[in-house]
């Protein structure tokens, strides 16, 4: 009866088929109020004064003066206030908060501000104040330059991307006498928790966070819920009833996080036989308007900005910089999709330098089982940058396509790349993740904060806690999280929760089973009373992170991916098509293998849109194009057939072998869609190309563009 | 206002203005239709009108007078299991737009026909690959390949 490896149906499947699945917006409470937030309309200044418009009869007002506890939303600095009180730092950022029983006039209430106006920071080339600023270095930089016979230089830009969940921001927030509960779509309940508590001057324990049914995440639900929870329970606890707040789709683009737009220069020392003797990078992303997740973005943009190559002397440089904009934050891949972008171009012109075959200098380089990294990390028996790189390049049939389409309008491009799996650095470790395991009649309920948005977590815990317990998938619960109820598994982001989670709870399982010793679970209750098994991450034996230096284990490992695209030029309206993209993912173990398929395939399409489609215009510090209809994300006639193969290498400390895999296939497409356009002439090193780009890089380019496309 | 909701007779009492998904949604307690964008672009609020998809957001209640609607409640069938099986639905928020624009198939569409059929409903999460599996069948799209990585191809030659 082995249900680890097996592709069983998600459990709340059907439920969400049926339209019968219960999100935020679905939830309704006697007496609940509909909320809306008034925002700065300029990128800098001060704010001098606020003027009703309405009459404010029958509304709840509520701004800074209202605030109990203190105006600020913890997370790593305390910098953000929830509301805003004469400074102002971004546009977009909130003022008043107003409340009302009914949508149509609390749609129209108009409020005026007034300001000051300053000159803003728009260009994080000329920011001068940094969140953080991360140094790697390995080896000599000096030597490793004199060892090379070529050196080759470029600079890369990617833009900023918005998450488009399909479902937006949303909480309802309930008061009661002697705290807050909070029901809303979100990732991390301990996270809303703590920046509630705060807020609101109360311990912990009196703010309940629960977490509705979650219409996607992908980052923008990690730490932007605590900004609506709190705004929908500073109304609530001023108006005595529960209030709901959910943005719009405008609202929700304008003013929540974005991917950091990046800027990436590589000087890259080689040897003519392909030897990679000295990589020099510098990163430089563009936070926005307060610090919120930036220094962890960067790290984790760092950490991976070598590409997954050996080379024994490197140096990273990282600044993350403050600019007058909406604050940037999580988004699937964190930092590494950005600079794996740059790396795997500039890979591909080492390779154009040296008159070499791009697969030939990846696998030269390419890091094995052993080899460290720029940290020192040495790599186990999981480093799997070769397997899947031969397996993509055979499975696509990439060599032969390259010769045969060489002239025409299609073209074929690859990257490499590789993705650390749970928190970087000494983050797990500070998490101290707990998970329970709580015996009922039939079998088990799993007590756990993590969060079911899309990616199977409810799924495949389950099938981990039913293989280790030896009982049949259908006698395993997963109670809701609810921080009233579960233990804090730490938060549902960085491609954790699965192995970190998931091995937790393999270990309960396993104490559950041997403290059963034969007895089924009615029996034992019966016997010995109720059973319930907690386990704590425990650090792993070797590899401690250094954060001062950037030394150690950055990772506990690694996925490794390798994405092949394949593009058509339309020789008129100069837009670059994907017409079909291999995608390999060395995982671990695939726990329920159709579950990690979607998610290389969802990751790929949201890499297709990063590479192609989505740009974020901002013009004097706001974005100017917030609604789908100008914002362009991939439709299934924009997304081509994915080729999926998952390859497994299980890794020792995860459960039955998996490692992570939610956010690494976001960072395959823009880099292996860019190397496909080089394949046609067009020297990309900017996202999206969008065919305004591809018609400057045509104009540009001293080979001249295929004007002719050939059809199969 | 008269019209006929999934199979049975109505009458609700509503502006004649108002959006059709917020009557569905308030009026009639449905919330198996989502509202994703409120501008007719994510199609997560598709119900079919006289058999027809729209998107309720852009539809006014007065257009339903007289007519039939029907939303993701009323779709009785075999398409939600498949759904779930192949990986047709993950954060489910599109998922009843998506199966009420796919209403209109007929039996065993091919992969381009159902990739034409929903051009108008957007999903975040799955590339697509599961709902197309999920309506087309696994003969038309494949399901993904699991292989141990000792046994990936050992060289690049095509």
């Amino acid at each position: 009866m082995r249900v680890v490896g097996r592709s069983v149906p998600r459990q709340e499947g059907l439920d969400k088929a049926r339209g019968a699945a219960r999100y935020v917006d679905d939830l309704r409470f006697p007496g609940m109020l509909h909320a809306r937030t008034i925002r700065t309309t300029i990128p800098r200044g001060e704010l001098l004064g606020v003027r009703l418009g309405f009459d404010p009869n029958g509304f709840t007002i509520v701004d800074h003066r209202d605030v109990p506890g203190r105006n600020v939303v913890a997370l790593i600095q305390e910098d953000q206030p929830f509301l805003v009180e004469r400074e102002v730092r971004h546009a977009e950022e909130a003022v008043l908060l107003l409340a009302h029983e009914d949508k149509e006039t609390l749609a129209t209430a108009r409020v005026d501000l007034e300001y000051r106006r300053e000159e803003p920071v728009l260009d994080p080339e000329r920011s001068s104040h940094a969140f953080k600023q991360i140094a790697i270095g390995k080896g000599d930089l000096g030597r490793g330059f004199a060892q090379a016979d070529l050196v080759v230089e470029g600079e890369y830009r990617t833009g900023r991307q918005e998450h488009v969940a399909i479902e937006p921001q949303g909480v309802i927030a309930v008061p009661s006498a002697d705290g807050m509960t909070v029901i809303g779509s979100l990732q991390c309940p301990f996270y809303v928790q703590k920046a509630l508590a705060v807020l609101l001057g109360l311990p912990p324990q009196s703010v309940r966070v629960v977490q509705a049914e979650t219409g996607g995440g992908f980052g923008g639900k990690e730490d932007y819920p605590s900004i609506v929870a709190g705004h929908a329970a500073l109304l609530a606890r001023k108006a005595g009833r529960p209030v709901k707040l959910v943005y719009d789709r405008l609202e929700e683009m304008a003013a929540t996080t974005k991917r950091h737009p990046s800027i990436v220069r590589h000087r890259t020392g080689v040897a003519r036989d392909g030897r990679l003797t000295a990589l020099e990078i510098e990163v430089l992303f563009d936070g926005g308007a307060y610090c919120t997740l930036s220094p962890v973005v960067l790290s984790r943009g760092c950490l991976h900005a070598t590409g997954p190559y050996s080379c024994d002397n490197v140096s990273v440089r990282g600044r993350v910089v403050r600019t007058n904009t909406p604050p940037c934050g999580a988004f699937r891949g964190f930092g590494a999709p950005q600079t794996v972008f740059a790396a795997e171009v500039q890979m591909e012109r080492v390779a154009e330098a040296l008159g070499m075959d791009p697969v030939r200098l990846r696998e030269r380089n390419a890091l094995r089982p052993g080899d460290t990294t720029a940290t020192g990390q040495r790599l186990g028996e999981d480093a799997s940058a070769l397997a899947v790189l031969r397996e993509a390049v055979k499975r696509s049939g990439y060599h032969h396509k390259r010769r045969a389409w060489r002239g025409t309008g299609r073209g074929i491009g690859l990257a490499l790349f590789h993705h650390g799996a749970g928190f970087t650095g000494s983050g797990e470790v500070m998490l101290a993740s707990r998970a329970a395991l709580e015996l009922t009649p039939r079998g088990a309920r799993v007590l756990v904060a993590s969060t079911e948005m899309g990616q199977g977590a409810r799924t495949t815990l389950a099938q981990i806690v039913a293989e280790a317990l030896g009982v049949p998938l259908g006698r395993i619960e997963v109670a809701e999280p609810d921080t009233a109820r579960v233990p804090d598994s730490g938060p549902t982001v960085a491609s954790r929760t699965c192995m970190v989670v998931g091995r937790l709870l393999e270990a309960c399982a396993l104490e559950m089973k041997a403290r059963l010793g034969g007895l089924s679970p009615a029996a034992y209750l019966k016997r010995h009373g109720p059973l319930t098994i907690t386990r704590q991450y425990e650090p792993p034996p070797r590899g401690a992170w250094d954060d001062s230096t950037y030394r150690g284990d950055a990772y506990g490992t690694f996925g490794w991916g390798c994405t092949v695209a394949e593009v058509e030029l339309d020789p008129v309206s100069y837009e670059l098509r994907p017409t079909r993209v291999t995608a390999v993912a060395e995982i671990g173990r695939a726990v329920n293998p159709l579950m990690a398929a979607g998610q290389v395939e969802g990751g790929t399409a949201q890499g297709l849109g990063f590479a192609l489609l989505e740009e974020v215009v901002m013009r004097d510090g706001r974005m100017a194009n917030a609604q789908l209809t100008n914002y362009l994300v991939p439709t299934t006639l924009d997304t081509p057939p994915i080729d999926v193969t998952i390859l497994e290498s299980p890794y020792r400390r995860g459960p039955f072998g998996a490692k992570g895999i939610g956010e690494m296939p976001m960072s395959g497409p823009g880099p292996a869609v860019a190397n496909a356009a080089r394949s046609l002439g067009l020297d990309v090193r900017c996202l999206p190309i969008t065919p305004e780009r591809v018609l400057e890089c045509a104009s540009s380019s001293t080979e001249s563009v295929p004007t002719s496309t050939r059809r199969r | 206002m008269r019209f006929v909701l999934n199979g049975k007779r109505a009458d609700v009492d509503a502006p004649p203005l108002k959006r059709l998904l917020d009557v569905l949604r308030e009026d009639c307690g449905l919330t198996g239709t989502k509202e994703g964008c409120g501008e007719g672009e994510c199609g997560a609020c598709t119900v079919l009108v006289d058999g027809v998809p729209v998107n309720a957001c852009l539809v006014p209640f007065a257009h339903a007078r007289g007519r039939r609607v029907t939303t993701i409640e009323g779709v009785r069938g075999r398409a939600a299991a498949a759904f779930a099986r192949e990986g047709g639905t993950q954060c489910g928020i599109c998922t009843p737009g998506v199966v009420m624009a796919a209403a209109t198939l007929g039996p065993r569409p091919t992969a381009a026909r159902v990739r034409a059929a929903l051009a108008g409903n957007l999903c975040r999460c799955t590339g697509y690959a599961g709902i197309v599996r999920a309506l087309a069948g696994r003969r038309a799209a494949p399901r993904p390949r699991v292989l141990a990585a000792s046994r990936a191809a050992k060289t690049t030659r095509g």
